[in-house]
């Protein structure tokens, strides 16, 4: 049961071209506000400083993911093929150090691989997805943000938000059907 | 089959023309919008024709394949054609055949990302998907080849009931790392890319089924920049990981046979010349799917000549670099000076029961890609796929000729005995092209064949230091540097 309840998440205007949106983010940020960002159907380069976004934390944790899978790789072989089993072949080293450089191969895999997989799900952490919905797919005009629109939203949670100045300051910057973006409770 | 309806003429220089322009990567000034109906419309239209008669018969195909591996398993693998001494015969050479056409998928998406090749973005989501479904269908061959196929669980290191552990200095154990890593890191790549263009084909969705499973693998994407900021950088993190994995496939495939002591496989060059090769044959398997592909969607516009003619420049390096190995192989053979080396050889080359396999490999990759010198020919559609077949059949016979021909006449003469396909062989085999081939219509039928995302990104307007009222075409070059990364002018003085 629906209820006529309904939640502000903020402002969304806007832009037709990168070059609005760009310039469009520099004034947000120099504004001052925190909780906003912009959308767009493809990464813009150079937006990340005009937003003021910091670099990415993710090849920090991707390090640690690849060196646990290095790590794992070289236990994996040390234990079985010096403790567990050792095996006789090809006139190779069996016991000790002398053997690693044919480790090597499986320890490189295994450090791609876990750096891969830790790039997928740090990735996810990071930007909080998978999510069933969003507040802001509340704007019927947003679906097009995957197609040719550019969008600037500041959420209400944002403590310089006001109902009145914000919707202004969008469009004084050139945000173009600047709609309050309200959500079902 | 020449573009000429999107002949570039509208995207024709200013006035005054420049000196080495860059061709614009997307033809007649196509619209945002433009691109994402045309490459959505692929997916939400009915198929043509031609689709269904590709698809039917590959399932079909399909089909033979999942029987002919019954029947092996209920028979056992001597129906294969191998025995001593060809104990690597059709299977070894069909599953580095297929591994090898996964290579040029993961060049496109990690190697010529990371050399900040744009022309990548209108063909790296088809290749990807190629890479992954010759992947599988290289996968399933030496799965077979153990035999029993149900304890082929047994290359994983887990314990066991006899409580074996792998020979971890074995370049074939090697190999399961390798293969497995590259696919998993494959589809990882692969999926992450398609996150925003899913996001974009949920959206034109009207409620259902459709727009909940899209939604779904979209995992609400949002488009939000702080969003596409860490997922930049975990694009740039799956390349930089891809690069080296990629040659390292290749290259540990290669010591399969490089670390042995078979005379015509214990060489160095291997590692190389094996990546080399299979950058060569998978580049020709792009252009073999991509080709008839824009023709038949209308993607003239988006795959253009420029980026035909680039992968065709990229076939004649690597079959010239392949050529320069088959050359270095021979001359190897006469200076070790190793009268096992220079039989080998001899039997390849000269005597041999399977000579005309060297010969038929020799011309379809080494002088068959020598066209490509030619403008003409790397901009005739008709002669890019003419040599393009060529590649795909002349490294099949590579791998032939690197395996079977070698294992025929294997040191002792005694022994050796030519090696005979039987039907199984020959079924199974096509019938990894109908897997593959189905596995590539249903890409086509049911996801973006096209980076959309991508593409848009390389247009001029893309820049935010395009001026949208200003002369077009000049922002070409601040396309190349990173906008964050520019330093005023003034500054500069």
């Amino acid at each position: 049961m629906s209820t006529t309840l309904k939640r502000v998440h903020g402002y969304l205007a806007e832009f037709e071209s990168v070059h609005d949106l760009y310039h469009a983010a520099e004034h947000v940020r120099d504004a001052g506000y925190s909780r906003w960002d912009c959308h767009s159907p493809f990464p813009i380069h150079g937006l990340d400083v005009a937003m003021g976004v910091k670099r990415s934390k993710l090849p920090w944790i991707v390090f640690f993911g690849g060196a646990a899978g290095t790590t794992t790789a070289f236990l994996l072989q040390w234990i079985t093929q010096n403790i567990i089993y050792p095996t006789v072949v090809q006139a190779k080293p069996t016991v000790g150090v002398w053997s690693l450089p044919a480790w090597f191969p499986v320890m490189f895999e295994l450090t791609v691989l876990f750096s891969a997989f830790t790039t997928l799900f740090g990735l996810l952490a990071l930007i909080g997805l998978p999510r069933l919905n969003h507040p802001i797919f509340a704007s019927k005009r947003f679906a097009k943000f995957s197609d040719d629109t550019f969008f600037v939203c500041i959420e209400a949670r944002d403590p310089k938000f006001s109902q009145e100045g914000t919707k202004s300051f969008l469009e004084k910057i050139g945000g173009k059907n600047v709609e309050l973006v309200e959500d079902d409770i | 089959m020449e573009a000429t309806a999107t002949a570039p003429a509208s995207s024709s220089a200013p006035a005054t023309p420049r000196i080495l322009e860059r061709e614009p990567l997307v033809l007649n000034h196509r619209s945002y919008s433009w691109i994402t109906n045309r490459i959505c419309g692929i997916v939400e239209n009915k198929q043509p024709g031609l689709w269904w008669a590709l698809f039917i018969p590959s399932v079909i195909l399909a089909g033979v394949m999942v029987f002919c591996f019954t029947y092996l398993i209920a028979a056992g693998v001597g129906v294969w054609g191998q025995k001593q001494p060809v104990a690597w015969a059709w299977d070894i050479t069909n599953f580095v055949f297929w591994i090898g056409i996964g290579h040029a998928g993961t060049l496109i998406s990690a190697i010529l990302f990371l050399t900040r090749q744009k022309w990548r973005t209108s063909v790296n989501r088809a290749a990807e998907a190629m890479t992954i479904f010759a992947v599988m269908c290289a996968g399933v061959y030496p799965m077979f080849h153990v035999g029993r196929v149900w304890m082929v669980w047994f290359l994983a290191p887990i314990p066991n009931a006899n409580a074996i552990w792998q020979n971890f200095k074995s370049p074939l154990l090697w190999d399961v790392f390798a293969v497995s890593t590259y696919f998993s890191v494959s589809v990882v790549f692969w999926y992450i890319g398609l996150v925003p263009d899913l996001a974009t084909l949920r959206d034109r969705c009207k409620p259902g089924l459709k727009k909940l499973l899209y939604g779904m693998f979209a995992l609400g994407w949002r488009g939000a920049n702080r969003h596409w900021s860490h997922y930049e950088t975990a694009y740039m993190l799956l390349a930089a990981l891809s690069t080296p994995l990629v040659l390292s496939v290749h290259s540990v495939v290669s010591f399969d046979f490089a670390t042995s002591v078979v005379p015509g496989w214990h060489t160095t060059i291997f590692p190389p010349y094996f990546v080399a090769g299979a950058i060569f044959g998978g580049f020709a398997m792009v252009l073999t799917l991509m080709i008839p592909c824009r023709k038949i969607y209308g993607l003239q516009d988006l795959i253009t000549p420029k980026h035909i003619d680039n992968m065709a420049k990229i076939i004649l390096l690597t079959g010239t670099i392949v050529g320069y190995a088959y050359c270095m192989e021979l001359f190897m053979a006469y200076y070790s000076a190793s009268p096992y080396e220079g039989a080998a050889f001899k039997l390849r080359t000269l005597d041999g029961p399977s000579v005309w396999y060297y010969y038929a490999m020799f011309f379809c990759n080494v002088i068959s890609p020598q066209l490509f010198w030619f403008r003409w020919a790397r901009h005739n559609m008709w002669t890019v796929m003419a040599v393009s077949m060529c590649v795909n059949a002349g490294m099949w016979y590579e791998r032939y000729v690197i395996i079977v021909t070698t294992l025929e006449v294997h040191m002792t003469p005694g022994a050796w005995r030519t090696f005979h396909a039987t039907w199984v062989d020959n079924w199974t085999f096509i019938g990894t092209f109908g897997f593959f081939m189905m596995n590539f219509l249903l890409f086509l039928r049911f996801l973006p064949v096209i980076a959309i995302g991508e593409v848009k990104g390389v247009l001029p307007e893309s820049n935010p230091h395009h001026d949208p009222h200003g002369e077009k075409g000049v922002q070409e070059e601040d396309l190349m540097g990173y906008p964050d990364r520019h330093v005023p002018k003034a500054a500069n003085a």
